[in-house]
């Protein structure tokens, strides 16, 4: 089956899910990213690649921080960014995706970053515009958020450089995560041999360990001798309905505490994809503490979306 | 055009030293382009005793056939370990053709500040300019037939080769 991601020259046409991706196309990827990071360093924080295009942020679900540093990472590379919150838009009046999509598309787009409540929209969009056209998945249901992938595994190799021996627990609301099941298929992808999910069963996906995983149920297990703790968001709108008791009680059994994160390795780093709810995944102590690489992973997050763009508007 | 027998690479770089002595102080910084240049600046540096550290540029950001070639697979990031702001600068690079990467790599310094001049030296020019670009120092000039590609090649021992192979373009060239 044709992987919808590349054009007939086997190169990146559209970023839709870490999925499939060869391990060449990641590593170049997470390489090109490190070039860019030294950017904002400059006089001048621009780079002159998308000089004269366009890219459409197209935000179905609202999310500032993600489309804020596509933003960035846009303008970082010269390009004209035009931000369209559909939530307030056409839809509400009525207009189909598509229809949204070919009027966006006669305004010359050259690139759409897409955000979309249901799984496989950024697909159908990618698979109905025009060839010289590049789409960006940000985040599609539950199912995946590969640039967040690319800048967790990113951030994993800058603190960890080798990836060969490590163990990388992913912790919590892994059911729901678009994010855990991007970056659990980067990490399996670039040959981490030890990945974990830990969560209750309620919010362990059926048959998660297929991606290759070791599953635990107690955290006190799962996070023995780890390199990395990531921890997931838990949805507000998850914590009082059938799969939870409550915010305080999940807390107990799998919030990161200081206590908790004395099981991992004395090395070890923390990231989330954030936003974080402070007392309910995450203590205050770690989330500031000096583990934690939370704020260096948005940073990161700009040179990956940089690195991304710039792949797929040259090929 | 008759380019089967190149030049002894360490004559042309003995001469592009003679060159730069009478003209290149301790505070001119050196910026070497990738990945010729930057070997040649490596050595001119320390040869020189210039005083700023070795600047080196990887135009891949800057390229004008970005459209038609893509992203190379191999960038490495630049880095300007020195305050361009008001710096005499001196360019290398390996061969001097076209003059475009030279653009590409002024356009590229410009964004880390205004340098008060910049300088090309090159170890070889081999004509063919598309753009209005001279090097100052020059280690000699060679003809070389359009469809072949000149490189220097870095032996283990630190020293410089030349040799020449056929068409570069690694990606769709006709696009």
């Amino acid at each position: 089956m044709k992987n919808p991601q590349l054009n007939e020259h086997g190169e990146l046409q559209h970023l839709l899910s870490v999925e499939g991706l060869p391990r060449d196309t990641l590593l170049h990827i997470l390489d090109t990213a490190d070039s860019f990071i030294g950017i904002t360093d400059r006089e001048v924080k621009k780079v002159p690649l998308l000089r004269g295009k366009s890219v459409f942020n197209l935000f179905f679900e609202n999310s500032t921080r993600t489309r804020t540093t596509f933003e960035i990472a846009a303008k970082r590379l010269s390009a004209d960014v035009i931000n369209l919150n559909i939530n307030t838009s056409s839809t509400t009046k009525g207009e189909t995706l598509l229809d949204t999509v070919d009027n966006l598309s006669a305004m010359h787009a050259d690139m759409f970053i897409v955000r979309h409540a249901s799984s496989g929209a950024p697909y159908l969009i990618a698979q109905h515009v025009a060839s010289h056209l590049h789409v960006i998945n940000a985040g599609d249901g539950r199912h995946a958020h590969p640039t967040q992938g690319l800048l967790d595994i990113y951030t994993i190799r800058h603190y960890k450089r080798d990836l060969s021996a490590l163990s990388v627990a992913v912790v919590g609301d892994v059911l729901h995560s678009r994010v855990a099941r991007s970056l659990i298929h980067a990490l399996t992808t670039l040959g981490v041999p030890d990945v974990r999910v830990i969560g209750p069963k309620t919010l362990l996906p059926a048959g998660v360990e297929k991606l290759g995983v070791k599953v635990f149920h107690d955290m006190n297990h799962g996070l023995a001798g780890c390199d990395v703790v990531v921890m997931l968001r838990l949805q507000n709108e998850r914590m009082n309905g059938s799969l939870l008791p409550s915010a305080q009680e999940f807390f107990k059994s799998y919030g990161l505490t200081p206590e908790k994160l004395a099981l991992a390795k004395p090395d070890a780093i923390v990231m989330h994809p954030g936003p974080m709810n402070r007392g309910v995944e995450i203590d205050s102590a770690v989330a500031d503490g000096p583990h934690s690489v939370i704020l260096p992973q948005v940073t990161f997050g700009i040179a990956v979306r940089m690195a991304v763009m710039s792949i797929l508007a040259g090929n | 055009m008759n380019t089967t027998t190149l030049p002894d690479a360490e004559v042309l770089y003995a001469e592009l030293v003679r060159q730069l002595r009478a003209h290149v102080t301790r505070e001119t910084a050196i910026v070497g382009i990738m990945t010729g240049g930057a070997w040649l600046a490596e050595r001119l540096h320390r040869e020189l005793g210039i005083q700023p550290a070795l600047g080196v540029l990887d135009i891949a950001f800057y390229r004008d056939d970005f459209d038609q070639t893509g992203l190379s697979r191999n960038v490495k990031p630049s880095q300007i370990p020195f305050d361009v702001q008001a710096r005499h600068v001196l360019l290398v690079d390996d061969v001097l053709y076209t003059g475009r990467t030279v653009r590409a790599a002024m356009n590229e310094l410009f964004d880390y500040g205004r340098p008060s001049r910049i300088e090309l030296a090159v170890l070889v020019d081999r004509g063919g300019r598309e753009l209005p670009i001279a090097a100052k120092y020059c280690g000699a000039l060679l003809e070389v037939d359009p469809a072949q590609v000149l490189v220097l090649d870095r032996k283990e021992t630190g020293t410089f080769g030349l040799s020449l192979s056929n068409s570069h373009r690694e990606r769709r060239t006709s696009s």
